[in-house]
């Protein structure tokens, strides 16, 4: 069986999808190279009311103020398709989504 | 009992306000979806307890939420509003050609008949509709893909779809407002549309300019007795339409202002309508300070102004376009909300205005429902 994999939402994505704390994602299949699209994948289809806000629907980019850190690193201009760090698929460490400081 | 629901959307949240009959005791209840600007929410006519929101943020995207409960609880539904062709270009601010780009819902407008079908308003300007209670959307290219969809330009907030008027006397015919394209109309349920907008004026162009788009109509009513009468609050003018949209005439009359966003319509006097006048184009506050109310008995021209009950003095809100609404109770109550988050009520169609609540984050919708 697969580890989980660990993904931190912002507060308002935690609120839309009802939960609390780290979500934890099954990605069965994806074998030891899980990407950043494998998680997404999972978290909108784990978790329906999520598709769009992480993504944009129309271009399937990562949003403006969305980003992606693990391991201590910046993720979120990596291609979707590159394998995340090892720590992020084995379960030790979390994939995170922040939301960009902006705004009012 | 007869219960009023008054649905506010903010800038940081919904909230849903209820009262008994003689709307002098207010209950509220939010913020519903906090942190999140709600555009606008308003309930089925076909079921009340059927409400459709629109919720987005910057980070996060469009979301919609369906209550199938007044407003109790909320389920998110379908938030894919992608362009069903090729979405080709409209002009930007500086006159070049930009690409059409879905950035939020601003107006909902569920059916008469059936509470599963819905319209949505979106920016950049298209119109999409749902029969199945917000599941799924479905554009209605007609709109987006009118010939002179190339040459429509945003209004200074966007150009969005800000009104959606469903004739309830003719089948399939509808109409819808676009800053800064203009008024259309569909007389087939919305596959073809052509601009209604003859008679309108904007700054700057000349007399006998008669220009088929390009207007900036701030929004548009209707009352559904009457409706091949139209009332519109444009940027610069008040003006009314007869023969549904053909033809257009100034009813601006002796407002202190014709400059304002919302026009709202009695709903039992098809007759007496309802502005804000706002100071100017450059500044979006009341003229002197004063929150009035204008009121007109005779369709436009003569108005009255309303103030028992309104700031007469250092007041500097705005009241935005979807932000007044009337409701149907045999006093008409009418209600707006405004930027400084007051949420306005008159038990007595204008006469006398009492705040229902006084610090909500700035009010961008306010809509109004009878309950039985």
């Amino acid at each position: 069986m697969s580890p989980a994999v660990r993904v931190v939402l912002p507060a308002h994505l935690k609120n839309l999808a009802r939960v609390h704390g780290e979500v934890s994602l099954s990605l069965a299949g994806c074998g030891a190279a899980v990407t950043r699209q494998d998680v997404l994948d999972a978290l909108e289809a784990a978790y329906p009311a999520l598709c769009g806000t992480i993504r944009d629907p129309a271009t399937g980019r990562r949003r403006a103020f969305i980003r992606f850190y693990a391991c201590q690193r910046d993720l979120s201009n990596e291609p979707p398709d590159v394998p995340l760090p090892e720590e992020v698929a084995s379960g030790a460490e979390p994939f995170l989504v922040v939301g960009a400081m902006a705004g009012g | 009992m007869t219960r009023v629901r008054v649905l506010a959307g903010t800038r940081k949240g919904a909230f849903v306000l209820t009262a008994d009959g003689s709307r002098r005791s207010w209950d509220i209840s939010g913020p519903h979806f906090g942190g999140w600007e709600v555009y606008h929410l308003k309930g089925s006519p076909a079921d009340p307890q059927r409400i459709y929101a629109s919720q987005n943020t910057g980070w996060f995207g469009q979301l919609i939420q369906r209550s199938d409960d007044g407003g109790a609880t909320w389920q998110p539904v379908g938030n894919d509003f992608g362009y069903a062709t090729e979405p080709g270009t409209h002009l930007w601010y500086d006159g070049t050609p930009r690409p059409w780009e879905f950035k939020r819902v601003w107006h909902l407008e569920p059916s008469p008949d059936d509470p599963d079908v819905a319209y949505a308003g979106v920016e950049d300007a298209a119109l999409f509709r749902t029969g199945d209670g917000g599941a799924t959307w479905t554009e209605l290219t007609g709109l987006r893909t009118h010939e002179s969809g190339p040459g429509w330009q945003p209004g200074a907030g966007g150009m969005c779809l800000h009104t959606i008027i469903l004739d309830p006397l003719h089948a399939g015919r509808m109409f819808v407002a676009i800053s800064a394209a203009g008024t259309f109309r569909s007389d087939d349920g919305g596959a073809a549309w052509r601009p209604v907008n003859r008679g309108l004026r904007s700054q700057g162009t000349l007399p006998e300019d008669e220009p088929e788009v390009g207007f900036c109509v701030h929004h548009v009513e209707m009352h559904p007795a009457r409706p091949a009468t139209l009332f519109m609050q444009k940027h610069w003018d008040v003006m009314r339409s007869d023969d549904a949209g053909e033809t257009w005439r100034e009813i601006s009359g002796d407002l202190p202002s014709d400059f304002g966003f919302p026009i709202a319509v009695h709903a039992h006097e098809p007759d007496t309508i309802y502005v804000v006048p706002i100071t100017s184009d450059s500044l979006h506050y009341p003229p002197d300070g004063r929150l009035r109310v204008y009121r007109s008995r005779s369709g436009g021209g003569e108005w009255e102004p309303l103030v028992r009950g309104l700031p007469q003095q250092d007041c500097y809100v705005n009241v935005l376009r979807d932000a007044m609404a009337v409701d149907s109770l045999d006093e008409c109550g009418v209600y707006f909300g405004t930027t400084g988050g007051q949420v306005y009520a008159s038990a007595d169609a204008g006469d006398t205005w009492e705040p229902i609540v006084r610090d909500l984050p700035a009010v961008l919708s306010v809509e109004a429902q009878v309950l039985p």
